[in-house]
């Protein structure tokens, strides 16, 4: 009884043994037919926070700035940004230049105050307008945007800080992803009462940005 | 040798791709088709569409817009609400979770800047923020102060009571204590500098805005408890914005 039991286990094992290799046959025979090879890349679920996120914006850049009646010269700096959305940015700025003599000092050939640079910083909103490509030539395309910004800050000049406030455009072009070259326009704005009389300075400024997003 | 320099160069490019490859993440595309643009924002052209059941990769993320790329190698950036519709290897949609309010409610710091009128200057405030409980919070301020007459600045601690953190708007209370100094302009240059211990009474309202981001309104009063007979008041009025985590 035992023995009869087994010998059906044993014929049962072979049986499946013999269909397992005639499957097996049966497999190289559709070698044929075109394969599906399952790419061995480990695929697991996505997390967000396993993206590299690209939001801040580091900045250098140089450029004139004509201080009213204090001449034009060499202004440079850095700005960190950090962007909010698609359309809007908030940027920190420093910024230094140096001052020229004013004709009122020069019509009574005296300096009214020692410290000639002028450095600024402030915090300033940018609103991105008019995004979309702009074309070098017949076969370049790069991403552009002009943008639009403004804030508050202050400016260390004539041995005072003034409250300032500044307003400007750019245009920003992005030769990769990653990089942007910025051409920037902004005017500062304080009171000072430098030469007697307080009155309202204007900063221009125009400077040349290049920016890396991280 | 500049040739050992420049395979030297190429395989640290290599060896640096491969580890930005190993970053990349896949999803199936679930809708009937997905579109690329050139840039992370809808402003930009739409040059490609990827179709459903092809598999794309996300590189990375700018704002709400994601950088990906296609099985025949074409990058583009995707909206959030359209990579939404795609597929986890799992089968899943994927899901890119925005902090919001219930993280608004739990947060333990702050981080911000405000600008207002300190007795007639205008004042610049960054302050930070430490939460014990959703309650009560220690904060650190630091002043620029800019006036007619004269400049300065401030530092305080204060300690802040939050009445009712889960509600989008809610006012606190503050208590703190700080100095501040003040100096004259250069041309009034009879009086010298002054730094003087402060003692600061609060109250405003936070507001949750969207995201990570808040807005904030404060009055502060200070009372300036300086070496002379009277203390002075100071009133100062601000607003500003903050990001919380």
């Amino acid at each position: 009884m035992e023995s009869g039991i087994r010998s059906i286990f044993l014929a049962g094992v072979i049986g499946s043994a013999l269909l397992g290799g005639a499957s097996v046959h049966a497999q190289d025979a559709d070698n044929n037919a075109p394969q599906v090879i399952e790419p061995n890349v480990e695929r697991r679920d996505v997390t967000a926070g396993a993206i590299d996120t690209e939001n801040f914006e580091v900045t250098g850049f140089i450029g004139i700035m004509s201080v009213e009646d204090f001449e034009t010269n060499a202004v440079y700096g850095a700005r960190l940004a950090y962007h909010i959305n698609e359309s809007l940015f908030a940027e920190a700025a420093i910024g230094q230049t140096k001052v020229g003599e004013s004709s009122l000092e020069k019509f009574v050939n005296e300096k009214f105050f020692d410290d000639r640079n002028l450095t600024y910083y402030d915090i300033s909103l940018g609103w991105n307008v008019l995004p979309g490509e702009s074309f070098l030539g017949q076969k370049r395309a790069y991403n552009s945007v002009f943008y639009l910004i403004g804030g508050l800050g202050s400016t260390d000049f004539a041995d005072d800080s003034n409250f300032t406030v500044n307003f400007g455009f750019g245009f920003k072009l992005f030769p990769t992803d990653s990089i942007a070259i910025r051409l920037e326009a902004r005017d500062y704005l304080f009171d000072t009462d430098v030469n007697a009389e307080e009155k309202t300075l204007h900063g221009m400024q125009g400077t040349l940005n290049v920016s890396w997003f991280f | 040798m500049r040739i050992r320099w420049l395979t030297f160069c190429l395989y640290l490019i290599g060896a640096t791709s491969a580890v930005a490859a190993a970053d990349i993440q896949y999803v199936l595309v679930a809708d009937p088709y997905i579109e690329m643009h050139t840039g992370p924002a809808a402003g930009y052209p739409i040059t490609h569409v990827v179709e459903r059941d092809n598999e794309i990769g996300i590189k990375k993320r700018r704002t709400d817009w994601f950088l990906i790329v296609d099985s025949t190698g074409k990058e583009g950036w995707v909206s959030k609400s359209q990579l939404e519709q795609t597929l986890q290897p799992s089968g899943t949609k994927v899901d890119f979770p925005d902090a919001g309010l219930a993280e608004y409610d739990q947060h333990r710091w702050e981080i911000g800047l405000m600008a207002g009128d300190f007795g007639g200057a205008t004042s610049y405030t960054g302050y930070g923020s430490y939460g014990f409980s959703r309650h009560l919070s220690v904060e650190f301020k630091a002043s620029q102060i800019l006036g007619n007459f004269s400049d300065g600045w401030s530092a305080a601690i204060n300690l802040t009571h939050t009445f009712v953190p889960e509600w989008r708007v809610s006012p606190f209370f503050s208590l703190g204590t700080g100095i501040i100094n003040i100096e004259p302009k250069a041309n009034l240059a009879q009086t010298t500098d002054r730094s003087d211990q402060v003692a600061i009474v609060g109250a405003g309202l936070k507001g949750y805005l969207s995201r990570r981001f808040m807005v904030r309104l404060e009055y502060d009063g200070y009372v300036v408890l300086s070496s002379r007979n009277d203390n002075e008041d100071v009133d100062e009025w601000k607003a500003g914005f903050a990001v919380f985590f």
